[in-house]
């Protein structure tokens, strides 16, 4: 019976509801980074993350498993094992390594194309603009040819991770989208 | 919150395995649902582990589906959950792959995650590690090795240990830290992990760690001798190890160096001596076991056998039984050393375990000496009613050995053999003791006449038919030679009036051997029960009867006693393979009666000799069940028979040895080059009256060569010798193997000549598509340097029995004798097998059993191949400074071969 109510009560408050987000881009974006920056509120010293990093966090009385999944060229043919009832989709894109752009953009739209993520919707950040240098939010828009994505909610947000700027902007964007499209 | 509480789920008592396929789709549903029901997927994780706990497995794909699947369970805190996590993916680890997935995770539990569940991460962070991650776990395994909690300690150690085979170079790096931790000490947390690691004393399992630590490091410094030693040295000394785990495993090591090096044996003395204390049983055997392993601590013996004995009496079966078998291995060597402990193990004669009264029986006997071989046999004889048949047939064979090692005290063993004769017991018993007797009669003659006696008394009332046609047949056999044959007729005939047709037959065959003897008043009242045997009923009784009575009437009674008793038996394996043949040959080859000239014959004394030797050998292979061979269903003298003829065989087809006679004796294989080289080269000696041929085998081994016109270029440093003829191999290809001859007039007399050895060849290159030298190719001549071969006296004599050697040994002429000293020889029981060996004679009176390490005697009896007896008396002396001395002394009717004997049996 209590599970019952539980579950009737969740849906309509929005309370208790877990949803599933995957931090997703090229190695050494800032990905990791941004988990547990959100997570403990505190940068930690990272490492190239072999396989993946899982955490729940509460935000706005919103459960969510963030997925942070390690970006190098080796693992990330196994991003698809991670597809499945996704919510969203955080893209982190290292704004100041412009050459590997091009590369950012292919795993974004190939992955993208994927039919386990089409109701997902789409949040990039332009991480590290506290770097000299680094590329604004529409000159990597541009380079990621976002414009270019139909069917879907995305938007792109300038951020830095080691400051944790941008990142709640961000969130709360998604949140509001995800509400309205899926609960 | 605990792996500890348990809901019913399914009945796993039931035995009955989840469906494979049913356990694969729930659990694909559950673990990838969301949210995630931790309860729900810890049930299904223990169905799934069931599974692959029961040895079932996923293939590949499944497997790497699942482990998928699992990895999303990560995102949930439950501890239990995650401790299930773990333990399955440790066995998914094995089937599937991308198991580096779960690395960063894994790695993240080992180092910040909840206590309970930490040690399983670091355990199962080794399984999905490869060459290519493992060095991001460097700081992780350091802080583990070295963590307070011997948990994750152990854990730590445990998993260095699994890595070393793909990551040793990276292992190495924490080597202080391991270390370090055998001489930390570290809390024991009694948490639900923890639990099923408490055995043996509870405060000690606390130390575990100190054994994973201990076996890590022997890994990690088993490329550098003078540090593992140095390890070794200080923790055998310092009192540091408590755990009795590691203790026992220090012990193998040091057993393992001072296989190498004995001299090191004073060193470790005082630890043996603590050892033997320790208050773990387990520490106590193991030190025990090395004491009576490693010759060097032999001065520790006595204390060793102390321990034991006080063993022997322990609660707990299994410390009996390690006890009891390790006083059974010292009985094989020094049954004197375990007289001690007879009070004791006569004790365990009744106990309940029967693995532990079958060694305590055996284990007695041994230790019969002259002085207390009768005693001990009362002793047993007291408790001969208590046991099964089964059981009884172990005692009785351990009996029949004794008898064998102690004939003067053959009384005591015949009386004890009778008893048990009378007693009640079926066919397998009774048969038992039959061989028993009849092999006491056959090695101790000078019992023969009370053993037939018995034998004589039990056929009387005998309800097996098949014992008592054994016990006619040797009656027959052994009766005439008594000196009161009419004894044995009388008792022989009563059996032909009162038994059944299969018995009276044997009866009448048995009677007629006693007109051997040639007595006319016997020959004649054999006739007169012959006689009456011609109205049996039975038809069979009546043939023998009356093939009897002819052979009995005739002139030439010579030749009918080739009949009666031919001297000599066939060798029977041959026989028989050369009946299967005849048999299965065409129609015409029936035209020509079977020829069994060329079958080996036996005579009654070689036969003895192999057989002694094999009785002997064989009650101790019994009960050394470990032992690495497994027991040759062929005996050894079948062996060895099968050889020469396949020897006379091969010969034969070589037309020129036709003119030479009988293969009077064919040697060892011996070795003229190393097993890796190109060519392997054997060579086997074959001796004939007036000739020596040498076959040489020659194998090559590469890939790419032919060998054509291969002989042995073999000269003689003895000119007496003298070369007939050349054998070439005609052509050897690559990857085979074949023979060739060298036959040399060899001198009359039998001694020594050594053959220095060059074969020659012309080589040709193969061309590897066709398997064939190509066309046109003349080769080019080569040669290749072998080891010489060296005539030795064991080439001209065969093995033989000798039933008192004492008296054969005082009766042979022509003494001599010379003496050795083999200072790089290792123990005297290693020059003694190598002896017996090399002699190719009969130890005598159990001579080759070596029983003490200072000094021993040898035996050896033998016939010449010209049929001369040989016996030979080896002393030894063992000391430590000047290894062992060796004095033989050789006689022989054959005054040179005796002298060829002394002075080169060892070269
Ligand atoms: N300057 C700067 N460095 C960052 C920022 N985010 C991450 N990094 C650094 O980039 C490196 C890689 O970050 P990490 O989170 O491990 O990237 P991941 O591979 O995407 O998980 C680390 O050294 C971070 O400290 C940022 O916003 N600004
Ligand atoms: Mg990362």
């Amino acid at each position: 019976m209590g599970n019952v109510f539980s579950g009737i009560f969740g849906k309509l408050w929005g309370v208790n509801k877990e949803i599933r987000i995957l931090l997703l881009g090229l190695d050494g974006a800032g990905k990791t980074t941004i988990l547990y920056m959100l997570q403990m509120g505190e940068v930690i010293k990272t490492k190239p993350t072999i396989g993946f990093n899982v955490e729940t966090l509460k935000y706005k009385n919103i459960s969510i498993n963030m997925w942070d999944l390690g970006g190098q060229t080796s693992i990330r043919p196994y991003w698809r094992c991670y597809y499945a009832d996704t919510a969203a989709v955080i893209f982190v894109v290292d704004s100041t390594d412009k050459e590997r752009l091009e590369t950012a953009r292919d795993e974004l739209h190939t992955m993208l194309k994927e039919e386990e993520l089409s109701d997902s919707a789409l949040l990039v950040f332009a991480n590290k603009q506290d770097q000299a240098g680094a590329l604004g939010a529409s000159e990597v828009s541009k380079a990621l040819n976002l414009v270019a994505l139909k069917d879907r909610s995305w938007s792109i947000v300038a951020s830095s991770a080691i400051k944790g700027e941008g990142l709640t902007e961000g969130l709360d964007w998604l949140i509001d989208v995800i509400k309205e499209e899926q609960m | 919150m605990s792996t500890l509480s348990y809901k019913k789920f399914e009945d796993s008592d039931s035995g009955v395995l989840p469906d494979k396929m049913t356990v694969f789709q729930d659990c694909l549903q559950a673990f990838n649902a969301s949210p995630v029901q931790a309860k729900r997927c810890r049930m299904l994780l223990a169905r799934l582990l069931r599974l692959l706990y029961s040895g079932d497995s996923f293939p590949s794909t499944e497997s790497t589906t699942l482990f998928f699947s699992i990895s999303k369970l990560f995102q949930h805190k439950d501890v239990s959950l995650r401790q299930m996590v773990y333990l399955t993916i440790k066995e998914l680890s094995k089937t599937s792959e991308d198991v580096l997935m779960v690395t960063s995770s894994i790695m993240k539990d080992a180092q910040n995650g909840d206590i309970t569940y930490k040690p399983n991460a670091i355990r199962t962070l080794a399984r999905v590690l490869d060459a290519s991650t493992v060095n991001a776990t460097e700081r992780l395994f350091k802080n583990s090795v070295v963590d307070k909690n011997q948990s994750i300690s152990s854990a730590a150690l445990i998993s260095s240990y699994h890595m070393l085979p793909v990551a040793k170079d990276v292992v190495k790096r924490w080597t202080n830290e391991t270390q370090g931790t055998i001489s930390a000490s570290k809390v024991f947390l009694t948490s639900p992990v923890a639990n099923h690691e408490q055995y043996g004393s509870q405060n000690l399992s606390s130390f575990i760690y100190q054994y994973h630590a201990l076996g890590l490091l022997y890994h990690l410094r088993n490329h550098d001798k003078m540090a593992l030693m140095k390890m070794i040295q200080s923790l055998s000394s310092n009192n540091v190890l408590k755990h009795p785990a590691a203790l026992v495993q220090l012990t193998h090591y040091i057993a393992k160096v001072l296989e190498t090096d004995s001299s090191l044996a004073g060193n470790f003395e005082s630890y043996f001596e603590i050892a033997l204390q320790n208050r773990s049983d387990m520490v106590a055997l193991e030190a025990v076991k090395t004491i009576v392993t490693i010759p060097a601590l032999s001065g520790l013996i006595v204390k060793a056998i102390y321990v034991l004995d006080t063993f022997l009496s322990a609660p707990r079966t299994v410390v009996r039984f390690a006890a009891v078998r390790l006083l059974n291995k010292i009985s094989l060597t020094n049954p004197e050393n375990i007289v001690v402990c007879n009070g004791s193990l006569e004790g365990l004669i009744n106990d309940s375990n029967r693995a532990i009264s079958t060694y305590a029986i055996t284990t007695l006997l041994k230790t019969g000496n002259n002085d207390n071989v009768d005693r001990l046999i009362k002793t047993i004889a007291g408790f001969m009613d208590d046991i099964s048949d089964e059981f009884k047939i172990v005692v009785i064979d351990s009996i029949r050995s004794l008898s064998l090692k102690f004939p003067e005290k053959h009384k005591s063993m015949l009386s004890f053999l009778n008893d048990r004769l009378r007693e009640e017991g079926g066919f397998n018993l009774k048969n038992s003791i039959i061989e028993a007797i009849f092999d006491v009669i056959k090695f101790v003659p000078e019992s023969r006449e009370s053993c037939l006696e018995k034998l004589c008394e039990f056929i009387e009332d005998c309800e097996f038919t098949e014992l008592a046609v054994r016990i006619l047949h040797l009656l027959g056999n052994e009766g005439p030679k008594t000196s009161k044959p009419t004894l044995y007729i009388r008792h022989i005939y009563n059996r032909v009036v009162l038994e059944n047709s299969i018995v009276r037959s044997s009866a009448v065959i048995a009677l007629s051997k006693f007109a051997l003897i040639g007595d006319a008043s016997i020959n004649k009242s054999i006739s007169i029960l012959l006689t009456r045997c011609l109205n049996d009923v039975d038809d069979e009784v009546r043939d023998r009867a009356a093939l009897a009575l002819k052979l009995l009437s005739t002139e030439k009674f010579d030749e009918a006693r080739a009949f009666i008793d031919p001297g000599f038996s066939y060798s029977l394996p041959i026989l028989e393979q050369k009946l299967a043949q005849y048999v299965n040959g065409d129609e015409e080859s029936f035209n020509v009666p079977f020829d069994g000239s060329n079958i080996p014959k036996i005579s009654e004394d070689e036969a003895r000799a192999y057989e002694y030797k094999e009785k002997l050998n064989s009650i101790e292979e019994s009960i050394q069940k470990e032992s690495k061979q497994p027991k040759e269903e062929v005996s050894e003298f079948a062996k060895h028979n099968l050889l020469q003829q396949q020897y006379a065989q091969e010969l034969s087809s070589i037309p020129e040895l036709a003119a030479y006679g009988d293969l009077l004796r064919s040697s060892h294989v011996v070795d003229l080059t190393e097993k890796e080289t190109e060519f392997v080269v054997t060579c086997v000696k074959h001796i004939f009256a007036g000739h020596i041929v040498l076959q040489f085998n020659v194998e090559n081994t590469l890939t790419d060569l032919q060998l054509d016109n291969v002989t042995m270029v073999s000269e003689p440093d003895f000119e007496e010798f003298v070369e007939d003829f050349v054998a070439p191999i005609e052509s050897l290809k690559p990857q085979t193997t074949g023979s060739t001859y060298v036959s040399f007039t060899r001198s009359e007399t039998l001694e020594g000549c050594l053959f220095t050895n060059n074969l020659t060849y012309i080589a040709k290159e193969v061309d590897p598509a066709t398997g064939e030298a190509a066309e046109g190719d003349e080769g080019f001549e080569d040669e290749y340097r072998v080891e010489s071969v060296d005539i030795v006296p064991g080439d001209f004599i065969v093995p033989s029995f000798a039933g008192n050697f004492t008296s054969v040994w005082d009766s042979l002429p022509n003494p001599c004798s010379s003496v050795f000293n083999l200072s790089d020889a290792k123990g005297i029981a290693d020059v003694v097998a190598k002896l017996i060996k090399d002699s190719s004679m009969s130890p005598c009176d159990s001579s080759e059993l070596v029983g003490s390490h200072a000094s021993h005697t040898l035996k050896l009896f033998g016939k010449s191949i010209n049929n001369e007896n040989i016996a030979a008396v080896i002393r030894f002396v063992y000391k430590e400074s000047v290894g062992v001395m060796v004095k033989v002394e050789a006689k022989s009717v054959n005054a040179e071969l005796g002298t060829f004997f002394a002075n080169e049996i060892i070269v």
